[in-house]
Protein backbone atom coordinates (compact mmCIF):
# COMPACT_ATOMS: atom_id res chain seq x y z
CA UNK A 1 0.00 0.00 0.00
CA UNK A 2 1.36 3.40 -0.95
CA UNK A 3 0.64 6.40 1.21
CA UNK A 4 1.08 9.69 -0.60
CA UNK A 5 1.39 13.17 0.76
CA UNK A 6 1.33 15.73 -1.98
CA UNK A 7 1.13 19.36 -0.96
CA UNK A 8 0.30 22.17 -3.37
CA UNK A 9 0.01 25.72 -2.17
CA UNK A 10 -1.37 28.73 -4.06
CA UNK A 11 0.11 32.00 -2.88
CA UNK A 12 -1.96 34.91 -4.18
CA UNK A 13 -0.33 37.66 -2.15
CA UNK A 14 -3.10 38.31 0.36
CA UNK A 15 -5.08 37.08 3.31
CA UNK A 16 -8.08 39.34 2.72
CA UNK A 17 -6.44 42.72 3.37
CA UNK A 18 -3.18 41.50 4.87
CA UNK A 19 -0.42 41.39 2.24
CA UNK A 20 2.12 38.59 2.44
CA UNK A 21 4.82 41.03 3.56
CA UNK A 22 2.90 41.38 6.83
CA UNK A 23 2.23 37.68 7.05
CA UNK A 24 5.76 36.32 7.13
CA UNK A 25 9.31 37.61 6.98
CA UNK A 26 10.72 34.46 5.43
CA UNK A 27 10.67 33.58 1.76
CA UNK A 28 7.09 32.43 1.36
CA UNK A 29 5.90 28.88 1.72
CA UNK A 30 8.56 27.14 -0.37
CA UNK A 31 11.26 27.97 2.15
CA UNK A 32 9.38 26.12 4.87
CA UNK A 33 9.35 22.77 3.11
CA UNK A 34 13.02 21.94 3.78
CA UNK A 35 12.34 22.56 7.46
CA UNK A 36 10.05 19.56 7.33
CA UNK A 37 12.32 17.50 5.14
CA UNK A 38 10.03 18.00 2.15
CA UNK A 39 11.49 18.75 -1.26
CA UNK A 40 9.98 22.06 -2.39
CA UNK A 41 9.55 23.93 -5.67
CA UNK A 42 8.22 27.38 -6.48
CA UNK A 43 6.42 27.81 -9.81
CA UNK A 44 4.77 30.66 -11.69
CA UNK A 45 1.13 29.97 -10.90
CA UNK A 46 -0.01 32.13 -13.83
CA UNK A 47 1.70 29.82 -16.32
CA UNK A 48 -0.54 26.86 -17.06
CA UNK A 49 2.18 24.79 -18.70
CA UNK A 50 4.73 25.44 -15.97
CA UNK A 51 2.26 24.37 -13.30
CA UNK A 52 1.43 21.27 -15.31
CA UNK A 53 5.11 20.33 -15.74
CA UNK A 54 5.98 20.78 -12.11
CA UNK A 55 2.92 18.91 -10.93
CA UNK A 56 3.62 16.01 -13.27
CA UNK A 57 7.24 15.78 -12.17
CA UNK A 58 6.38 16.07 -8.49
CA UNK A 59 3.74 13.39 -8.75
CA UNK A 60 6.23 11.02 -10.35
CA UNK A 61 8.59 11.55 -7.41
CA UNK A 62 5.80 10.96 -4.89
CA UNK A 63 4.64 7.77 -6.50
CA UNK A 64 8.13 6.40 -7.21
CA UNK A 65 9.82 7.34 -3.98
CA UNK A 66 6.86 7.43 -1.57
CA UNK A 67 7.75 10.82 -0.16
CA UNK A 68 5.94 14.16 -0.10
CA UNK A 69 6.59 17.13 -2.37
CA UNK A 70 5.67 20.77 -1.78
CA UNK A 71 4.71 23.08 -4.65
CA UNK A 72 4.18 26.80 -4.10
CA UNK A 73 2.34 28.30 -7.10
CA UNK A 74 2.75 32.09 -7.16
CA UNK A 75 -0.04 34.30 -8.42
CA UNK A 76 -1.89 37.51 -7.60
CA UNK A 77 -5.43 37.89 -6.37
CA UNK A 78 -7.03 40.24 -8.88
CA UNK A 79 -10.54 40.08 -7.45
CA UNK A 80 -11.78 41.04 -4.02
CA UNK A 81 -11.48 38.47 -1.25
CA UNK A 82 -15.25 37.96 -1.19
CA UNK A 83 -18.50 39.81 -1.84
CA UNK A 84 -18.03 41.45 1.57
CA UNK A 85 -14.69 42.94 0.58
CA UNK A 86 -13.73 46.11 -1.31
CA UNK A 87 -10.02 45.72 -1.96
CA UNK A 88 -9.54 49.31 -3.18
CA UNK A 89 -9.38 50.11 0.54
CA UNK A 90 -6.00 48.44 0.87
CA UNK A 91 -4.33 48.13 -2.50
CA UNK A 92 -3.95 50.25 -5.63
CA UNK A 93 -5.77 49.65 -8.90
CA UNK A 94 -2.35 50.07 -10.56
CA UNK A 95 -1.26 46.80 -8.98
CA UNK A 96 -4.46 45.10 -10.09
CA UNK A 97 -4.05 46.38 -13.66
CA UNK A 98 -0.42 45.29 -13.80
CA UNK A 99 -1.23 41.76 -12.72
CA UNK A 100 -4.28 41.62 -14.92
CA UNK A 101 -1.84 41.68 -17.85
CA UNK A 102 -0.32 38.44 -16.55
CA UNK A 103 -3.78 36.90 -16.33
CA UNK A 104 -3.34 33.09 -16.42
CA UNK A 105 -6.54 32.41 -18.32
CA UNK A 106 -5.81 35.09 -20.91
CA UNK A 107 -2.27 33.75 -21.27
CA UNK A 108 -3.53 30.22 -21.76
CA UNK A 109 -6.08 31.45 -24.28
CA UNK A 110 -3.47 33.39 -26.28
CA UNK A 111 -1.17 30.37 -26.24
CA UNK A 112 -3.87 28.04 -27.58
CA UNK A 113 -4.71 30.61 -30.25
CA UNK A 114 -1.08 30.93 -31.31
CA UNK A 115 -0.83 27.14 -31.65
CA UNK A 116 -4.00 26.97 -33.72
CA UNK A 117 -5.68 24.71 -31.17
CA UNK A 118 -8.41 27.25 -30.47
CA UNK A 119 -9.99 30.23 -32.24
CA UNK A 120 -11.87 33.40 -31.36
CA UNK A 121 -15.07 32.15 -32.96
CA UNK A 122 -14.82 28.81 -31.17
CA UNK A 123 -14.27 30.67 -27.92
CA UNK A 124 -17.30 32.89 -28.48
CA UNK A 125 -19.51 29.93 -29.34
CA UNK A 126 -18.21 27.90 -26.40
CA UNK A 127 -18.85 30.74 -23.97
CA UNK A 128 -22.41 31.15 -25.21
CA UNK A 129 -23.08 27.41 -24.87
CA UNK A 130 -21.64 27.26 -21.39
CA UNK A 131 -23.51 30.34 -20.25
CA UNK A 132 -26.74 28.85 -21.51
CA UNK A 133 -25.96 25.56 -19.77
CA UNK A 134 -25.32 27.33 -16.48
CA UNK A 135 -28.45 29.48 -16.73
CA UNK A 136 -30.64 26.52 -17.69
CA UNK A 137 -29.24 24.45 -14.82
CA UNK A 138 -29.75 27.34 -12.43
CA UNK A 139 -33.35 27.78 -13.54
CA UNK A 140 -34.02 24.07 -13.20
CA UNK A 141 -32.42 23.98 -9.76
CA UNK A 142 -34.43 26.98 -8.58
CA UNK A 143 -37.64 25.26 -9.60
CA UNK A 144 -36.92 22.35 -7.33
CA UNK A 145 -37.97 22.28 -3.72
CA UNK A 146 -35.24 22.54 -1.12
CA UNK A 147 -34.74 19.35 0.88
CA UNK A 148 -36.89 18.38 3.82
CA UNK A 149 -36.11 20.24 7.01
CA UNK A 150 -35.24 16.85 8.50
CA UNK A 151 -31.89 17.35 6.73
CA UNK A 152 -31.14 20.05 9.29
CA UNK A 153 -31.00 17.31 11.92
CA UNK A 154 -29.31 14.59 9.87
CA UNK A 155 -25.61 13.75 9.91
CA UNK A 156 -24.83 15.43 13.20
CA UNK A 157 -23.88 11.88 14.18
CA UNK A 158 -24.01 8.67 12.19
CA UNK A 159 -27.28 7.77 13.94
CA UNK A 160 -29.77 10.39 15.11
CA UNK A 161 -29.81 10.33 18.92
CA UNK A 162 -33.12 10.72 20.81
CA UNK A 163 -32.56 14.31 21.90
CA UNK A 164 -32.08 15.47 18.31
CA UNK A 165 -35.05 13.39 17.15
CA UNK A 166 -37.14 15.21 19.75
CA UNK A 167 -36.00 18.57 18.38
CA UNK A 168 -36.91 17.51 14.83
CA UNK A 169 -40.39 16.57 16.09
CA UNK A 170 -40.67 19.94 17.79
CA UNK A 171 -39.79 21.73 14.54
CA UNK A 172 -42.34 19.72 12.59
CA UNK A 173 -45.10 20.63 15.02
CA UNK A 174 -44.04 24.24 15.22
CA UNK A 175 -43.78 24.76 11.45
CA UNK A 176 -47.15 23.06 10.97
CA UNK A 177 -48.71 25.51 13.43
CA UNK A 178 -46.95 28.56 11.94
CA UNK A 179 -46.71 27.52 8.28
CA UNK A 180 -47.16 31.09 6.98
CA UNK A 181 -44.12 32.31 8.85
CA UNK A 182 -41.62 29.93 7.26
CA UNK A 183 -40.38 29.57 3.67
CA UNK A 184 -42.64 27.21 1.76
CA UNK A 185 -40.16 26.03 -0.87
CA UNK A 186 -38.88 23.19 1.27
CA UNK A 187 -39.99 19.62 0.70
CA UNK A 188 -42.39 19.43 3.58
CA UNK A 189 -44.04 16.26 2.31
CA UNK A 190 -41.27 13.86 1.50
CA UNK A 191 -39.17 13.49 4.62
CA UNK A 192 -37.53 10.19 3.89
CA UNK B 1 -23.37 66.01 22.57
CA UNK B 2 -24.11 62.86 20.70
CA UNK B 3 -23.56 61.49 17.23
CA UNK B 4 -25.49 58.97 15.23
CA UNK B 5 -23.19 56.03 15.11
CA UNK B 6 -23.28 52.61 13.62
CA UNK B 7 -21.93 49.89 15.82
CA UNK B 8 -18.96 49.46 13.52
CA UNK B 9 -17.87 53.02 13.97
CA UNK B 10 -18.05 52.69 17.73
CA UNK B 11 -15.57 49.87 17.72
CA UNK B 12 -13.04 51.79 15.68
CA UNK B 13 -13.50 54.86 17.83
CA UNK B 14 -12.98 52.92 21.04
CA UNK B 15 -9.72 51.50 19.85
CA UNK B 16 -8.54 54.93 18.75
CA UNK B 17 -9.69 56.61 21.97
CA UNK B 18 -7.27 54.50 23.90
CA UNK B 19 -4.39 54.93 21.50
CA UNK B 20 -5.11 58.65 21.20
CA UNK B 21 -1.59 59.79 22.00
CA UNK B 22 0.23 57.74 19.44
CA UNK B 23 -2.04 56.10 16.92
CA UNK B 24 -0.21 54.66 14.01
CA UNK B 25 1.09 51.50 12.43
CA UNK B 26 2.99 50.72 15.61
CA UNK B 27 -0.20 50.60 17.61
CA UNK B 28 -2.82 49.28 15.13
CA UNK B 29 -1.54 46.58 12.83
CA UNK B 30 -2.23 43.39 10.96
CA UNK B 31 -1.01 40.10 12.36
CA UNK B 32 -0.16 36.89 10.59
CA UNK B 33 -3.12 34.62 10.04
CA UNK B 34 -2.83 32.59 13.19
CA UNK B 35 -5.42 32.81 15.94
CA UNK B 36 -3.15 30.98 18.33
CA UNK B 37 -0.56 33.63 17.55
CA UNK B 38 -2.99 36.54 17.81
CA UNK B 39 -4.06 35.43 21.28
CA UNK B 40 -0.57 34.43 22.34
CA UNK B 41 0.89 37.71 21.17
CA UNK B 42 -1.90 39.61 22.93
CA UNK B 43 -1.25 37.69 26.13
CA UNK B 44 2.45 38.40 25.91
CA UNK B 45 1.87 42.11 25.38
CA UNK B 46 -0.65 42.26 28.20
CA UNK B 47 1.57 40.49 30.68
CA UNK B 48 4.39 42.87 29.80
CA UNK B 49 2.13 45.76 30.81
CA UNK B 50 0.77 47.03 27.51
CA UNK B 51 -2.93 47.32 26.75
CA UNK B 52 -3.59 44.69 24.11
CA UNK B 53 -6.78 44.58 22.05
CA UNK B 54 -6.71 41.51 19.87
CA UNK B 55 -9.24 40.81 17.15
CA UNK B 56 -10.39 37.47 15.82
CA UNK B 57 -12.02 37.93 12.39
CA UNK B 58 -15.01 35.74 13.24
CA UNK B 59 -15.81 34.05 16.56
CA UNK B 60 -16.02 30.82 14.53
CA UNK B 61 -12.23 31.02 14.14
CA UNK B 62 -11.38 31.48 17.79
CA UNK B 63 -10.77 27.84 18.62
CA UNK B 64 -7.07 27.73 17.71
CA UNK B 65 -6.75 30.47 20.34
CA UNK B 66 -8.71 28.47 22.89
CA UNK B 67 -5.68 26.88 24.49
CA UNK B 68 -4.00 30.27 24.85
CA UNK B 69 -7.09 31.84 26.37
CA UNK B 70 -8.03 28.99 28.69
CA UNK B 71 -4.64 27.67 29.73
CA UNK B 72 -2.65 30.88 29.69
CA UNK B 73 -4.76 34.06 29.85
CA UNK B 74 -7.35 32.71 32.27
CA UNK B 75 -4.85 31.14 34.64
CA UNK B 76 -2.11 33.72 34.63
CA UNK B 77 -3.12 35.44 37.84
CA UNK B 78 -4.19 32.30 39.64
CA UNK B 79 -1.12 30.19 38.91
CA UNK B 80 1.29 32.92 39.90
CA UNK B 81 -0.44 33.73 43.18
CA UNK B 82 -1.29 37.18 41.82
CA UNK B 83 2.35 37.97 41.06
CA UNK B 84 1.51 38.31 37.38
CA UNK B 85 -1.68 38.74 35.40
CA UNK B 86 -3.08 39.05 31.91
CA UNK B 87 -5.60 41.75 32.78
CA UNK B 88 -4.69 44.17 30.03
CA UNK B 89 -5.92 41.80 27.33
CA UNK B 90 -9.22 42.26 25.55
CA UNK B 91 -10.04 39.95 22.68
CA UNK B 92 -12.86 41.02 20.33
CA UNK B 93 -14.71 38.94 17.78
CA UNK B 94 -17.87 39.21 15.65
CA UNK B 95 -20.39 36.50 16.54
CA UNK B 96 -23.88 35.35 15.75
CA UNK B 97 -26.22 34.70 12.85
CA UNK B 98 -26.20 37.03 9.87
CA UNK B 99 -28.63 35.34 7.48
CA UNK B 100 -26.14 33.58 5.23
CA UNK B 101 -23.20 32.77 7.47
CA UNK B 102 -23.74 29.01 7.77
CA UNK B 103 -21.33 26.85 9.81
CA UNK B 104 -18.36 29.17 10.08
CA UNK B 105 -19.65 32.74 10.06
CA UNK B 106 -22.60 32.42 12.47
CA UNK B 107 -21.44 30.85 15.70
CA UNK B 108 -22.06 32.08 19.24
CA UNK B 109 -19.32 30.46 21.33
CA UNK B 110 -19.96 32.25 24.62
CA UNK B 111 -20.72 29.00 26.45
CA UNK B 112 -17.24 27.61 25.87
CA UNK B 113 -15.62 30.66 27.46
CA UNK B 114 -18.21 31.00 30.22
CA UNK B 115 -16.90 27.65 31.45
CA UNK B 116 -13.46 29.13 32.17
CA UNK B 117 -12.89 30.85 35.49
CA UNK B 118 -10.45 33.69 35.04
CA UNK B 119 -12.01 35.02 31.84
CA UNK B 120 -14.74 37.59 31.52
CA UNK B 121 -17.23 37.38 28.67
CA UNK B 122 -19.16 40.43 27.47
CA UNK B 123 -21.80 40.76 24.72
CA UNK B 124 -23.28 44.22 23.88
CA UNK B 125 -26.63 44.87 22.22
CA UNK B 126 -26.27 48.37 20.71
CA UNK B 127 -23.83 51.18 19.87
CA UNK B 128 -24.27 53.06 23.16
CA UNK B 129 -23.86 49.83 25.12
CA UNK B 130 -20.88 48.76 23.02
CA UNK B 131 -18.88 51.91 23.69
CA UNK B 132 -19.43 51.75 27.44
CA UNK B 133 -18.89 48.01 27.71
CA UNK B 134 -15.86 47.92 25.44
CA UNK B 135 -14.11 50.73 27.27
CA UNK B 136 -14.91 49.02 30.57
CA UNK B 137 -13.63 45.70 29.18
CA UNK B 138 -10.40 47.21 27.91
CA UNK B 139 -9.77 48.93 31.25
CA UNK B 140 -10.87 45.93 33.33
CA UNK B 141 -7.98 44.20 35.04
CA UNK B 142 -8.92 40.79 33.76
CA UNK B 143 -8.77 39.23 30.30
CA UNK B 144 -12.10 39.90 28.57
CA UNK B 145 -13.62 38.08 25.62
CA UNK B 146 -15.80 40.68 23.88
CA UNK B 147 -18.28 39.22 21.41
CA UNK B 148 -19.99 41.56 18.96
CA UNK B 149 -23.20 40.40 17.25
CA UNK B 150 -22.14 41.06 13.66
CA UNK B 151 -25.64 41.49 12.28
CA UNK B 152 -25.88 44.65 14.41
CA UNK B 153 -22.84 46.28 12.79
CA UNK B 154 -24.96 47.79 10.06
CA UNK B 155 -28.43 47.48 11.55
CA UNK B 156 -28.02 49.17 14.91
CA UNK B 157 -27.81 52.94 14.97
CA UNK B 158 -27.97 55.25 18.00
CA UNK B 159 -27.05 58.72 19.19
CA UNK B 160 -23.84 57.90 21.02
CA UNK B 161 -22.33 60.34 23.53
CA UNK B 162 -18.99 61.57 22.31
CA UNK B 163 -17.51 61.79 25.82
CA UNK B 164 -15.71 58.94 27.53
CA UNK B 165 -17.99 56.66 29.57
CA UNK B 166 -18.02 53.13 30.87
CA UNK B 167 -20.75 50.66 31.65
CA UNK B 168 -20.08 48.49 34.69
CA UNK B 169 -19.31 44.89 33.84
CA UNK B 170 -21.27 42.09 35.50
CA UNK B 171 -24.39 44.25 35.72
CA UNK B 172 -27.46 43.10 33.85
CA UNK B 173 -29.97 45.72 32.69
CA UNK B 174 -33.74 45.49 32.92
CA UNK B 175 -34.58 47.09 29.59
CA UNK B 176 -38.29 46.54 29.88
CA UNK B 177 -40.24 46.13 33.10
CA UNK B 178 -42.99 43.57 33.52
CA UNK B 179 -44.78 41.43 36.04
CA UNK B 180 -45.59 38.01 34.57
CA UNK B 181 -42.55 36.61 32.80
CA UNK B 182 -38.82 37.29 33.09
CA UNK B 183 -37.01 37.05 29.77
CA UNK B 184 -33.23 36.90 29.72
CA UNK B 185 -31.04 37.26 26.64
CA UNK B 186 -28.05 39.12 25.23
CA UNK B 187 -26.94 40.69 21.97
CA UNK B 188 -29.21 40.44 18.98
CA UNK B 189 -31.73 38.10 20.62
CA UNK B 190 -33.01 41.00 22.72
CA UNK B 191 -34.55 42.56 19.63
CA UNK B 192 -36.42 39.33 18.96
CA UNK B 193 -37.69 39.23 22.53
CA UNK B 194 -38.74 42.89 22.37
CA UNK B 195 -41.21 41.91 19.67
CA UNK B 196 -42.31 38.90 21.70
CA UNK B 197 -43.00 41.19 24.68
CA UNK B 198 -45.37 43.19 22.47
CA UNK B 199 -46.98 40.05 21.07
CA UNK B 200 -47.47 38.67 24.59
CA UNK B 201 -49.06 41.90 25.76
CA UNK B 202 -51.37 42.22 22.75
CA UNK B 203 -52.39 38.61 22.30
CA UNK B 204 -52.11 37.11 25.77
CA UNK B 205 -52.36 40.07 28.11
CA UNK B 206 -49.05 38.94 29.56
CA UNK B 207 -46.57 41.50 30.89
CA UNK B 208 -42.94 40.55 30.25
CA UNK B 209 -39.80 41.83 31.94
CA UNK B 210 -36.83 41.84 29.57
CA UNK B 211 -33.30 41.63 30.92
CA UNK B 212 -30.08 42.13 28.97
CA UNK B 213 -27.41 40.08 30.72
CA UNK B 214 -24.61 42.11 29.05
CA UNK B 215 -21.85 40.26 30.91
CA UNK B 216 -22.05 36.48 30.53
CA UNK B 217 -19.24 35.80 32.93
CA UNK B 218 -19.36 36.72 35.77
CA UNK B 219 -23.11 37.17 35.31
CA UNK B 220 -25.45 39.31 37.39
CA UNK B 221 -27.36 36.60 39.26
CA UNK B 222 -28.95 39.08 41.68
CA UNK B 223 -30.81 41.08 39.02
CA UNK B 224 -32.14 37.99 37.29
CA UNK B 225 -33.15 36.16 40.47
CA UNK B 226 -34.81 39.26 41.89
CA UNK B 227 -36.86 39.49 38.70
CA UNK B 228 -37.88 35.83 38.68
CA UNK B 229 -38.86 35.97 42.34
CA UNK B 230 -41.20 38.74 41.26
CA UNK B 231 -42.63 37.17 38.09
CA UNK B 232 -42.37 33.44 38.86
CA UNK B 233 -41.60 32.57 35.23
CA UNK B 234 -38.36 32.49 33.28
CA UNK B 235 -37.52 32.32 29.59
CA UNK B 236 -33.92 32.38 28.41
CA UNK B 237 -33.08 32.56 24.73
CA UNK B 238 -29.91 32.40 22.66
CA UNK B 239 -28.81 31.38 19.17
CA UNK B 240 -26.20 28.92 20.45
CA UNK B 241 -27.30 25.28 20.64
CA UNK B 242 -29.64 24.28 23.45
CA UNK B 243 -27.56 21.57 25.11
CA UNK B 244 -25.02 23.11 27.43
CA UNK B 245 -25.75 26.59 26.14
CA UNK B 246 -25.52 29.44 28.63
CA UNK B 247 -29.28 29.33 29.21
CA UNK B 248 -28.68 26.08 31.09
CA UNK B 249 -26.47 27.91 33.58
CA UNK B 250 -28.99 30.70 34.08
CA UNK B 251 -31.88 28.28 34.55
CA UNK B 252 -29.92 26.09 36.99
CA UNK B 253 -28.99 29.02 39.19
CA UNK B 254 -32.47 30.52 39.09
CA UNK B 255 -34.18 27.27 40.03
CA UNK B 256 -31.84 26.94 43.00
CA UNK B 257 -32.38 30.52 44.18
CA UNK B 258 -36.06 31.02 43.28
CA UNK B 259 -37.49 27.51 43.53
CA UNK B 260 -40.51 28.33 45.68
CA UNK B 261 -41.34 31.37 43.55
CA UNK B 262 -41.56 29.45 40.28
CA UNK B 263 -45.02 29.02 38.72
CA UNK B 264 -43.76 26.97 35.79
CA UNK B 265 -40.60 25.25 34.58
CA UNK B 266 -38.16 27.66 32.97
CA UNK B 267 -38.16 27.73 29.18
CA UNK B 268 -35.08 27.77 27.00
CA UNK B 269 -35.57 28.77 23.37
CA UNK B 270 -32.30 28.22 21.60
CA UNK B 271 -30.62 26.99 18.47
CA UNK B 272 -30.99 23.27 17.84
CA UNK B 273 -28.28 20.76 18.67
CA UNK B 274 -26.76 20.82 15.21
CA UNK B 275 -24.01 22.82 13.56
CA UNK B 276 -25.37 26.19 12.42
CA UNK B 277 -27.02 25.35 9.10
CA UNK B 278 -27.00 27.17 5.76
CA UNK B 279 -30.35 27.01 3.96
CA UNK B 280 -32.15 25.86 7.09
CA UNK B 281 -31.27 28.97 9.08
CA UNK B 282 -34.91 30.18 9.26
CA UNK B 283 -35.81 26.91 10.98
CA UNK B 284 -32.80 26.91 13.26
CA UNK B 285 -32.78 30.33 14.93
CA UNK B 286 -34.90 30.97 18.04
CA UNK B 287 -37.30 33.32 16.26
CA UNK B 288 -40.19 35.27 17.72
CA UNK B 289 -42.71 32.51 16.92
CA UNK B 290 -40.84 29.90 18.92
CA UNK B 291 -40.29 32.36 21.76
CA UNK B 292 -43.94 33.35 21.70
CA UNK B 293 -44.97 29.71 21.90
CA UNK B 294 -42.73 29.31 24.93
CA UNK B 295 -44.36 32.30 26.62
CA UNK B 296 -47.77 30.73 25.93
CA UNK B 297 -46.58 27.44 27.41
CA UNK B 298 -45.19 28.83 30.65
CA UNK B 299 -48.07 31.21 31.28
CA UNK B 300 -50.63 28.47 30.88
CA UNK B 301 -48.74 25.79 32.78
Amino acid sequence: MITLMYVCSRNNGFAISTPTEEQYRGDGIVSRGPGYGIESVRVDGNDMLAVYSVTKAAREVCVRENRPFLIEAMTYRIGHHSTSDDSSAYRSTDDVNYWDKQHPIKNAYNYLLSRGIWSESQDKEFKQEQKKLVMDTLREAERQLKPSVKELFRDVYDEMPPHIERQWNEVQQHVAAYADQYPANFDHDHES
Amino acid sequence: MARTCHLMRILLTCVLLLCCTCVGKDRVFNTPLSEQGIAGFGIGLATAGATAIAEIQFADYVYPAFDQLVNEAAKYRYRSGNMFNCGRLTIRMPCGAVGHGAHYHSQSPEAYFAHTPGLKVVIPRSPIQTKGLLLASIRDNNPVVFMEPKVLYRLAEEQVPVADYEILLSTAEVIREGSDVTMVAWGKQLYVLHEVCDMAKDQLGVSCELIDLRTILPWDQDTVCKSVCKTGRLLVSHEAPLTQGFAAEVVSTVQAECFLHLEAPAARVCGWDTPFPHIFEPFYVPDKWRCFEAVKRITSY
